[in-house]
């Protein structure tokens, strides 16, 4: 790219900065309003059961008690995806696991609500459950839904089986025959949550048949439709704004809370807030899968895989769609290869229904993969970042799940890996050091945005999704340099539902990509009602005009017969040219373009405890065009202690009853700042060529190597490899001794 | 439920004594408010102690110090002289939570929550620590040995409050520590813990020792082959082999979410082993 | 439910509220006194969300009752900036793009200024250790601890 920014690749302070850093911002649970009820669910103490009968009389007649509801109090839904929604968040008949919501109620207190809770009456029959994913494909094993059984899954397994996936090419019996080493492993990962830090939280408040909702989301048009299907009303008529979200990764792209606070809002006739506990969050949200997969790869004695495959079963919870599909389609992506298939099973189980955690379906499968590639490696005597530049995707390459690959950046991070001083640093005993790639698709999707230029000349740039790492300043850097304003000019705020058109949730790395493409060409499109009033003006064609650095100049003949015009001269008389100055766009941008990286980290065993200390870490990532880079680091940092989090701590742990025994951060274990040393980060820039800056979503990929990368760090600094996580000290410890 | 601050110690007694629900006292609270948020308790009466006077005192006395109920473990770190004496248990308290929860959690809240892996409670044993206790019947001393009774049971009665916590005097060459096993750095509850405290004889070998492991049994326990194991070596490898290995077989360790048995039984002698190292060298030994 | 009447001061100024019993400081100060800068992230201590001082010791408002509050002095997050002029923390953490949901700044901000209070010059060690119970899921800590370290380099004089 031989194309100069001014602002792209600076670091200025966030827009959204000042109110974060003084208290201000609202998030989800911070709005008070006149009048407030607080809602309270009450929720499963059994795995799988039967409700046999629900009393909420008591509570109901509790003074305080302004609404109770059950699922009596929903109709039913058409739409099947929206109806497993609701029935996630209020059980129909049946509770389907530790934690499933079976009524609600309103109160004027939170006290109120919470004795009221008591009051209700339930009996349950209780059912047999099954939470583990192997366990759950057994014939016989419980099953959770009847009739959703996957044509496709074989006779061989439960009707819990409800997708089945398939993704490859070539002939892996061939492709393995023509190795030397043919090695296969069998993984299980544990469901970790994605621990965001401020819990579920919304405001519901019904006028009639008209309701607005506040709500810490990712995306609060999808939370708008599928609310107002469920509530039988039209779209139009449920404003929805999106408070200040304290953390998401996915966690927050459906609803938990919001279609029972609007039914307790519309039943008491007053607004209604509702918090998750913590306790709630865990045992009530969705985590992402837990995992039992089997990876086979053949390799020639030089390192190059001659066949590769995959078999991925995810566990999802108490409803269809796992996100095992984006698993079989990432598990090789990161290689060229000849013969390769990944199949996936999606399998239902009595545990919350998951939901998105970053780059959903993709870190689990990657590390099963990444893992026996090191494994070879070490019985080949190889260097693993040698073997995966030798078998490394590149532009042209056919993907393992089908598309052939545009520009790509895998080949440039490896090779930044290989050259970092990292990779050489002498290590100590106990100590090894563990590499792994990853890979994210990253997504386009559906985007509205307003730009509209004050009579001053500064922006405002109205936009539909949710800011939940900095995308604020992401967009106005983007619109100011499209503009070629000070970034300070741009004041960039998410509308809410009524504001502007659609939006895509906030997830998929999709944000700086999308809304960038569409600020962008909003931006165009002022730049040229501009260029036509000030022709216009000067009495000249349009196209002898032209837009340079944020002002009108006359070109060709015409140059330097005029001075220049800038925009806040030409935003002074809009209105005796034609009225306010506005581009908007709404579309669906594709080419979202790749995103590959390359994590390098060293570990130190403990050989008395089986504890692991990560020593040092770097992350390398195609970011295509960096445009804060600041931004860029912390989705690498963020999402590779994520990683390291999944890989030696987090995990749902069922009891032998199917009740979650660790719904807290002090037992669900996520790394805290003492855990941790500094993450080092190389941005690569291989740009992007589906969006006119270059960019590539980041906000994903980052999470999927540290799985690997740490797993491959232990085996060489304990000398022992596990085949699954988390590799808490009891495992390590454990394989150790047996080693 | 009500919430009373205290205007005297028998005034409390008489209110805790005389509550026909469940009435709990209340000094740091780091403990009763999780149980209170979770519904595992709910109290009638809370009485709050921590404004009585010494509470919040860390008081010199025959050489060593009396602890108020409600000194806070921040207070007992920033405590020059009683981290000097007793540096294990200051260690311990200190492991309780995070920095906030140091500025509230008191070492007479972790003792009396009953739980078998309380930091402080080993390192409070194994320095021969006394609890005062004031009930109905008047005020008495106990081994803060004899008060865990099981997973949140203690052997104090009704009415009993702990107003303070009384660490003796030590001989010059002694030094205690305390270590834990968490999975992470910080933040959890410990899998298995040791305390160990040590006095050397005037060559520099050890003269008495006794180790308490914590989370590896109901209570925390006194492994007395361990410290037997100490006793006249230079902490040589065989000696501190032979007492992990007593505190293997001493512990009763249990599987849960927290770790296997197996492991809390192997760890348990890795953290003995290490916690008896510092106390050698706090004696004024190096090895 | 009978309610208990507390008179503190909270950033220096005083207010007072009536409370439920069982309600926690954080509750009053979020319910009761409008400031909900301090966020309720779990309830029971784990997460430092809550964080505020109470005569000047850094605490988890979710683990103190807001009856017991009375004559006490809490600093929160709303405390910090003096006017329009921000603290040297604050400055750091947004220069330093120290944050990404936010959710979790306010209580780092104030374990943080309550940390160089009483260690103006701490280690990467000290910081990591005294922040180990302000949970972030965002930033991976990274540029938090940068931005405490410049921040206490400014506040001695020394950038």
């Amino acid at each position: 790219m031989g194309r100069e920014f001014k602002i792209l690749g600076t670091t200025p302070p966030r827009p959204d900065g000042i109110e974060k850093i003084t208290g201000k911002a609202l998030f989800g649970a911070d709005l008070n309003v006149t009048g407030m009820l607080h809602g309270a669910v009450l929720r499963s103490p059994h795995a799988h059961a039967r409700i046999v009968s629900l009393d909420v009389s008591a509570a109901a007649a509790l003074p305080g008690v302004k609404a109770v509801i059950t699922a009596d109090d929903f109709a039913e839904v058409e739409n099947a995806a929206n109806r497993d929604t609701l029935h996630n968040c209020m059980a129909h008949g049946r509770v389907l696991y530790d934690g499933h919501a079976l009524a609600a109620v309103a109160a004027v207190s939170k006290s109120v609500a919470r004795a009221a809770l008591n009051l209700i009456r339930v009996e349950y029959e209780t059912l047999p459950h099954v939470t583990d994913v192997d366990a759950a494909m057994q014939p016989g094993a419980p099953v959770i839904h009847q009739g959703k059984k996957h044509k496709l899954a074989g006779d061989d397994v439960s009707d819990n089986v409800v997708g089945y996936y398939s993704f490859g090419h070539g002939d892996i019996e061939a492709g393995f025959a023509q190795a030397d080493t043919v090695l296969e492993r069998s993984f299980k990962t544990a469901a970790a949550h994605q621990g965001y830090i401020e819990p579920n939280a919304c405001l519901a408040d019904f006028k009639g048949d008209k309701a607005d909702l506040w709500v810490s989301t990712q995306g609060h048009y999808l939370v708008r439709d599928i609310c107002a299907d469920i509530l039988g009303m039209e779209s139009s008529q449920l404003r929805v704004t999106a408070a200040e979200i304290g953390g998401g990764f996915g966690g927050k792209t459906t609803v938990f809370l919001e279609p029972v606070a609007l039914a307790l809002s519309r039943k008491a006739g007053k607004p209604v807030k509702m918090v998750m506990s913590r306790e709630e969050v865990f045992r009530a949200t969705g985590p992402t899968m837990s995992s039992s997969m089997d990876v086979k790869i053949g390799m020639t004695a030089d390192g190059r895989i001659t066949a590769a495959h995959a078999r991925l079963r995810y566990q999802g919870g108490a409803f269809p769609y796992a996100m095992v599909m984006m698993g079989a389609m990432s598990a090789f992506a990161a290689y060229d290869l000849d013969h390769v298939q990944a199949e996936g099973w999606d399998v239902m189980t009595n545990r919350p229904k998951m939901i998105s955690y970053r780059a959903p379906g993709a870190p689990m499968a990657i590390y099963a993969v990444e893992a026996v590639l090191d494994e070879l490696c070490q019985k080949l005597d190889l260097d693993p970042l040698e073997v995966r530049l030798l078998n490394a995707a590149d532009e042209g390459t056919k993907s393992s799940y089908g598309p052939t690959f545009k520009a790509i950046g895998l080949k440039a991070c490896l090779k930044a890996a290989q050259a970092h001083p990292h990779y050489s640093a002498p290590l100590g005993p106990n100590q090894g050091r563990g590499v792994s790639a990853g890979f994210w698709f990253n997504f386009g999707g559906q985007v509205s945005v307003s730009m509209a230029i004050t009579p001053d000349g500064t922006v405002n740039l109205t936009e539909g999704n949710p800011d939940i790492g900095g995308s604020r300043a992401s967009v106005s850097m983007m619109a100011a340099e499209e503009l070629g304003i000070p970034f300070e000019q741009v004041n960039t705020v998410i509308g809410d539902t009524g504001a502007i058109g659609f939006s895509d949730t906030t997830d998929g790395s999709r944000v700086t990509f999308t809304v960038g493409i569409a600020t962008i060409k909003a931006a165009k499109a002022v730049k040229a009602e501009c260029c036509k009033r000030v022709a216009k003006i000067w009495e000249i064609d349009a196209d002898a005009v032209e837009w340079i650095d944020g002002a009108v100049h006359p070109t060709g003949h015409n140059a330097g017969d005029f001075p220049p015009m800038s925009l806040a001269e030409i935003a002074a008389m809009a209105g005796r040219t034609g009225g306010p100055i506005a581009g908007h766009f709404e579309g669906a941008p594709d080419k979202a373009g790749v995103s590959f990286g390359v994590h390098i980290v060293d570990t130190q065993v403990d050989p008395e405890t089986g504890f692991t200390k990560i020593l040092r870490y770097t992350a390398f990532q195609d970011a295509g065009k960096a445009i804060h880079p600041d931004y860029v680091e912390g989705q690498m940092q963020g999402g590779a202690v994520q990683g390291i989090g999944w890989a030696l701590n987090e995990e749902y742990i069922y009891g032998e009853d199917g009740v979650l025994q660790n719904a807290g951060f002090l037992d669900y274990r996520i790394p805290v700042a003492s855990d941790l040393p500094m993450i080092d980060t190389v941005i690569i820039e291989v740009p992007n060529p589906g969006h006119p800056f270059g960019v590539r979503g980041v906000g994903e990929t980052a999470i999927v190597p540290p799985l690997a990368a740490i797993s491959n760090a232990v085996a060489r600094a304990a000398g022992v490899r596990l085949y699954a996580l988390p590799m808490s000290p009891p495992r390590i410890l454990a394989a150790m001794d047996h080693g | 439920m009500r919430y009373h601050v205290a205007n005297s110690l028998s005034e409390a007694v008489e209110m805790l004594a005389a509550e026909a629900g469940t009435a709990k006292v209340l000094a740091g609270g780091t403990d009763l408010l999780v149980q209170m948020k979770s519904g595992a308790l709910v109290p009638d009466l809370l009485v709050d102690i921590k404004a009585l006077e010494g509470m919040r005192d860390i008081v010199p006395e025959g050489g060593g110090y009396r602890i108020g109920a409600a000194v806070s473990g921040a207070q007992m770190g920033e405590h020059a002289g009683l981290r000097a004496l007793w540096p294990g248990v200051v260690e311990a308290a200190g492991l309780i939570g995070s920095t906030q929860v140091q500025g509230r959690a008191t070492i007479v809240g972790n003792l009396c929550n009953g739980s078998p892996a309380a930091d402080s409670v080993p390192a409070l044993i194994a320095a021969g620590a006394i609890a005062r206790v004031v009930g109905p019947d008047g005020t008495r001393e106990m081994r803060v040995a004899d008060i865990p009774a099981g997973p949140g049971r203690t052997t104090l009665e009704k009415a009993d409050i702990v107003d303070s916590v009384f660490l003796p005097a030590r001989p010059a060459r002694a030094g205690d520590a305390y270590l834990r096993f968490i999975p992470r750095t910080e933040m959890d509850i410990a899998v298995a813990s040791a305390a160990v405290n040590l006095t050397l004889d005037a060559e520099g070998a050890v003269e008495s020792a006794l180790v308490v492991l914590g989370a590896v049994a109901p209570t925390a326990i006194m492994a007395y082959d361990a410290g037997t194991a100490l006793v006249g070596s230079r902490l040589e490898p065989s000696a501190l082999e032979q007492c992990a290995a007593a505190c293997s077989a001493a512990c009763n360790p249990i599987d849960d979410k927290r770790g296997t048995a197996a492991f809390r039984r192997q760890v348990v002698g890795v953290m003995a082993k290490r916690a008896a190292r510092i106390a050698f060298e706090r004696a004024g030994e190096s090895l | 439910m009978k309610k208990i009447h507390v008179s503190l001061t909270v950033n220096g100024d005083a207010v007072d509220y009536l409370c439920e019993p069982q309600e926690t400081l954080l509750d009053a100060l979020r319910d009761h006194l409008n400031l909900t800068g301090a966020k309720e992230g779990c309830g029971t201590g784990d997460c430092g969300a809550c964080s505020v001082t109470v005569d000047g010791r850094l605490i988890s408002s979710c683990l103190m009752l807001a009856a017991e509050a009375g004559g006490v002095a809490v600093e929160t997050v709303e405390g910090m900036a003096n006017g329009a002029e921000l603290h040297p923390l604050q400055r750091h953490i947004l220069d330093g793009a120290a944050l990404q949901c936010g959710v979790c700044t306010p209580g780092i901000l104030v374990a943080a200024k309550a940390l160089l209070a009483q260690n103006p010059d701490p280690s990467e060690t000290e910081i990591r250790y005294w922040l180990a119970g302000n949970l972030c899921r965002c930033t991976g800590y990274d540029k938090i601890i940068r931005a405490v370290q410049s921040a206490a380099a400014e506040m001695r004089g020394e950038a």
